[in-house]
């Protein structure tokens, strides 16, 4: 792996700014709350503007070499670095983080979740951006890691505080399996570096030592990083905390949750566990791949069976990352590609239906799909969109998803590196059923939530006490008026998501604005892996 | 007979004293003195002063380890090598001289509303805190013994402090007797190793016993050693008497149990280990796998059932012990010297600053509630937002999360036990790795009620912290906040060759 330390300050400024709006913030008072969100909202947008600027600074001709790199002493003790750099793998991922954060500080202007308090809600997003960053960034296992694991505990408050009915047993389950994962990832971590001589923890040593490990150690190791990983994908079986943490937890933390955190598992395995252990990763590929497959079916036939939306979506979120894995464990250029561009058309796609989500429990205080109906006639931009999205998440060619999963399916036509072709033939087609039912759930969604007339119970004429503070206040000019009024999309909505509709169109129409940045920086990889198992 | 105890007499020299090296040692017995005839002599009224004279001969004591650390000599022996004041031995020093200070900042205002007896309290404090720095230079199995006892017995009457107290009695008395207990058997064991090996010095010690061909009576001697041992550090099976002592002491005084003594009980079995019972590592090492794996799990299992915040952290510092006793498992394996040394010295520091705070942080809180049940602390994030995230910093550092300190002593443990890199050190780290999960649902579970569940009983006042305790609680987070961020600050502390190079020789 080649390095350029251009602009090496780019990077540390990108990550940490956050951090100088947090320090701000804590000493604005509470009550301030227009303050705390302006503070909030331009940290955000700056640190979109060093994004922005990292983007024009990239190099694209030279995608496949870490850019902006920095190496500075850190925990010399330990031989661990602050190294960070940025190349087409991360770099995607890297400004997804920056942009989703800014949207959804913006989408909290006026969509605060009921339990109030927007300056610890506004500072937890902002830490939880400096873990996110930095784990894209990170080139060191430590740093990695320490970046990996400080997006914890803002999770677990966000999702504890301001969630839903079962909020505190959501969080914990989600707090509990992500670490059960990281503490042996830890172990592994460290036997990786053992077992490599002990000489330095930064990817670019152990991506050229791991290789020279014992094939039985390499197996053991990826087991530990596996378990790490794929509890954050999450994998089938270890999804389960992901149905209860998303649905419980705000709009916000759903989107954050799905657009950036889950990509943090899949992204370990890209940037980690695969490159360091090619021999670990050919004896795992299999059962990544019947297992993501499960998670494909697994996760359609879940959602058939949901009553609430919010839910819907979230097992959706598990038959989408089984095709990312899928695409991974082909261990093909195609299918890396593939995975990787599933991952951010994921992340905006299922982002944006949580958005959607949200905004109709705000105004329908429900998620039951029974009960809602007629969304195109009652707020019909709103129901477009939601149509929108679900055609995008479903895999319609010409939006974004198509890109993940159809050359996902079409890599495990031939995977790489003597893998078992009937194996991954048959995992093929039993994926591509997986996109059938994926049309099933989702379009059965749209006509039992959009179409038909609205339900009488919310079609305007009923009254409908009006919840805690949060609504009042949003209707600024209708205080006191106990009819709820369901508004169609309101400007500050409009303003948060048309990024992710106009990102969702125009990579479904040029796929190869993203495949480009990403294909030298995955051909190298996958070549390098061919060095080390086909001598 | 006679005569040549004459002539022996005659021949006698006095041992040179290095009076710089013992300067910390000389301040506290001059401060004890101080602090017992100025406290006789000072009406009630007055008795306030006595913590803020404790707190400056702790600093005062301070002076003195800063310097020798500044001048950083070879390390200076005395009296035959028994005695040794290395850099080894300052850092501990340090840790524990600064954890005393947090201490009498923690205790002040407890022991002045309660109308204790404050004096007396500081006295003894200080008596034992001189044997906790004695037991970081002794060499030697009396020395060590004799600081082991200077630090106890001050203990067992500091448990038992509030004698009107049925439940604080007890504690004592629980203590008391499982201590006194756990010394004979520590001390009988120590009349073996000298009676096999003639030396009661520990380099001696580890110079006579033959690897791969101990007596029968050595074997049992390390066996008692290391029992007695693992009583002071409380761990599994040897650690009934803690939940009990802790909840029923006045709560600056499980704090003091629960870091400064237990880290006490650590110094010397690390010195005894590491520099006597080397050549016993066959010894040693399952005994201590066994301690290590049964302390974590135990202790965080019992952890999880409790439902009163003393008692819960009680345990949670028996499985911290399992953690801090994981490195020393693999003391005897390849070149784990070094490391060890620096996984337990900086997870003995780390844990300090951060028990410390959680402490400090229950204090606080108790001092309005009234209450130690873990519910009490419902709806703490909205009445009193800065002890509430202070709580998150020491819960979750405690669980190990980075970036805080808590988590920067777990991954040097777990990089000293892997170095090890054999099965039974793989099997342990695993051990640990499942029980940092399962130490995470409980501290987690007291962050669930500080941020998530209202007021129990609706009282939403902010609460007033006593200056004291401030200072406390400042000392103590910004240690683990700093040593998680930049852990090169104090890595360097490992970088101690001394007590190994005693080993070599």
């Amino acid at each position: 792996m080649e390095i350029m330390t251009n602009d090496n300050w780019l990077l540390t400024v990108g990550t940490f700014l956050p951090l100088v709006g947090v320090l701000v913030m804590l000493f604005i008072p509470k009550a301030e709350e227009q303050l705390l969100k302006t503070v909030a909202v331009i940290t955000a947008g700056a640190t979109l503007a060093v994004g922005v600027l990292t983007l024009f600074r990239f190099d694209y001709g030279q995608a496949e070499k870490l850019q902006f790199f920095v190496d500075a002493t850190w925990i010399e003790v330990i031989r661990s670095n602050y190294t960070i750099g940025l190349d087409g793998i991360s770099l995607p991922l890297y400004f997804l983080s920056m942009v989703v954060t800014f949207l959804v500080i913006i989408y909290t202007w006026d969509n605060m979740p009921d339990a109030g308090n927007p300056k610890s809600f506004l500072i937890l997003m902002l830490v939880l951006q400096v873990g996110m960053a930095g784990t894209f960034v990170a080139q060191d296992l430590i740093l990695f890691f320490v970046f990996f694991e400080v997006v914890l505990l803002p999770m677990y408050f966000m999702i504890g505080v301001w969630g839903g009915e079962q909020r505190q047993y959501a969080s914990l389950k989600f707090f509990l399996y992500t670490m059960f994962g990281s503490a042996f990832m830890l172990v592994a971590f460290l036997a990786l570096f053992f077992q490599t001589g002990a000489e330095s923890f930064s990817f670019m040593h152990l991506v050229s030592a791991g290789g020279l490990i014992s094939n039985d150690v390499q197996v053991w190791i990826f087991a530990g990083m596996f378990l790490g990983f794929a509890v954050k994908v999450p994998m089938f079986p270890f999804h389960t905390w992901l149905p209860d943490a998303h649905t419980q937890a705000p709009t916000q933390g759903s989107v954050i949750l799905a657009a950036i955190l889950l990509k943090l598992g899949t992204y370990g395995f890209v940037r980690i566990a695969i490159p360091m252990l090619p021999e670990g990763a050919r004896a795992w590929a299999p059962v990544i791949a019947i297992l993501a497959v499960i998670g494909i079916i697994y996760g359609a036939l879940g959602c058939l069976a949901q009553t609430d939306m919010k839910r819907l979506i979230a097992f959706s979120s598990v038959a989408h990352m089984g095709f990312v894995m899928l695409g991974i464990s082909t261990l093909t250029t195609l299918g890396i590609n593939a995975a990787l561009f599933g991952m951010v058309a994921h992340g905006l796609i299922t982002g944006m239906l949580f958005f959607v989500a949200g905004s109709v429990k705000h105004r329908y205080h429900t998620l039951e799909i029974k009960r809602l109906s007629g969304l195109l006639k009652q707020i019909p931009r709103m129901g477009w969109i939601l149509g929108f999205a679900a055609m995008a998440s479903l895999g319609l060619p010409g939006l974004a998803g198509f890109w993940g999963e159809f050359p996902a399916i079409l890599a495990a036509y031939s995977p790489g590196f003597g893998l078992n072709v009937t194996l991954f033939r048959t995992l093929m087609v039993i994926a591509a059923v997986g996109t059938v039912l994926a049309a099933a759930y989702l379009l059965w969604l749209y006509q039992r939530t959009a179409f038909g007339e609205p339900s009488p119970e919310f079609s305007g004429h009923t009254p409908h006490p009006v919840g805690a503070g949060v609504n009042a206040e949003h209707h600024g000019d209708h205080h006191g008026d106990h009819h709820e009024e369901i508004r169609d999309v309101t400007p500050i909505e409009w303003i948060a998501w048309t990024p992710f509709l106009v990102a969702i169109v125009v990579f479904g129409v040029y796929p190869q604005l993203m495949f480009g940045v990403m294909d030298p920086a995955v051909s190298e990889l996958v070549a390098r892996l061919g060095e080390s198992l086909n001598p | 007979m006679n005569t040549s105890v004459i002539a022996q007499l005659n021949e006698w020299v006095a041992p040179t004293i290095d009076w710089h090296a013992l300067a910390p040692e000389l301040v506290l017995v001059l401060g004890i003195n101080l602090v017992l005839f100025i406290d006789l002599s000072l009406g009630a009224a007055k008795k306030w002063a006595m913590a803020t004279l404790t707190g400056f001969v702790f600093l005062a004591a301070f002076i003195p380890v800063v310097t020798l650390a500044v001048i950083g000599d070879a390390s200076r022996e005395m009296f035959d090598g028994r005695y040794v004041v290395d850099g080894y031995s300052l850092i501990l020093k340090a840790i524990f001289l600064l954890a005393a200070y947090v201490l009498v900042l923690m205790s002040q205002n407890e022991l002045e509303e309660g109308g204790y007896y404050q004096g007396e309290f500081y006295v003894l404090m200080m008596c034992s805190v001189l044997g906790m720095v004695m037991m970081a230079s002794a060499r030697d199995l009396i020395a060590i013994f004799v600081a082991l006892e200077l630090l106890s017995i001050p203990a067992y009457m500091m448990a038992a402090w509030r004698k009107r107290d049925s439940r604080s009695n007890e504690a004592g008395v629980k203590y008391y007797l499982l201590g006194v207990f756990a010394s004979a058997v520590l001390l009988y064991g120590m009349s073996f190793l000298y009676g096999t090996t003639g030396s009661t010095k520990l380099t001696d010690i580890g110079a006579s016993l033959v690897e791969g061909d101990l007596l029968g009576l050595q074997v049992l001697a390390v066996v008692f050693v290391l029992g007695g041992l693992a009583f002071k550090v409380s761990a599994v099976p040897f650690h009934t008497w803690a939940p009990d002592t802790y909840e029923g002491a006045p709560t600056p005084v499980t704090a003091f149990l629960s870091v400064a003594s237990k880290a006490a009980g650590f110094v010397a079995l690390m010195s005894i280990v590491m520099l006597a019972l080397a050549p016993a590592n066959s010894v040693v090492r399952p005994m201590l796998w066994v301690l290590a794996a049964l302390t974590m799990t135990v202790g965080n299992v019992m952890a999880l059932r409790q439902t009163n915040i003393v008692r819960m952290l009680a345990y949670s510092s028996v499985s911290q012990g399992g953690f801090i006793l994981m490195p020393l498992v693999v003391i005897g394996t390849g070149n784990a010297g070094d490391s060890v040394l620096r996984a337990v010295i900086v997870y003995l520091l780390i844990y300090a600053f951060m028990n410390l705070g959680a402490f400090s942080v229950v204090i606080a809180v108790a001092r309005r509630t009234r209450s130690g049940e873990i519910t009490s602390f419902g709806g703490l994030f909205g009445y009193a937002p800065g002890l509430a995230v202070l709580m998150t910093i020491f819960m979750a550092s405690l669980a190990g999360i980075p970036p805080l300190g808590g988590w920067i002593a777990k991954f040097n443990v777990f990089k000293t036990v892997l170095d090890a890199g054999d099965t039974a050190a793989y099997v342990l780290a695993l051990i640990g790795a499942v029980n940092t999960v399962i130490a995470a649902a409980y501290y987690m579970r007291v962050l669930r009620q500080v941020w998530m569940a209202p007021a129990p009983d609706g009282d939403i006042s902010p609460i007033r912290v006593p200056s004291s305790i401030q200072a406390a609680l400042a000392i103590t987070a910004v240690g683990t906040v700093l040593l998680g961020v930049l852990p090169g600050l104090v890595l360097r502390f490992g970088d101690i060759t001394d007590l190994t190079g005693a080993l070599a020789r």
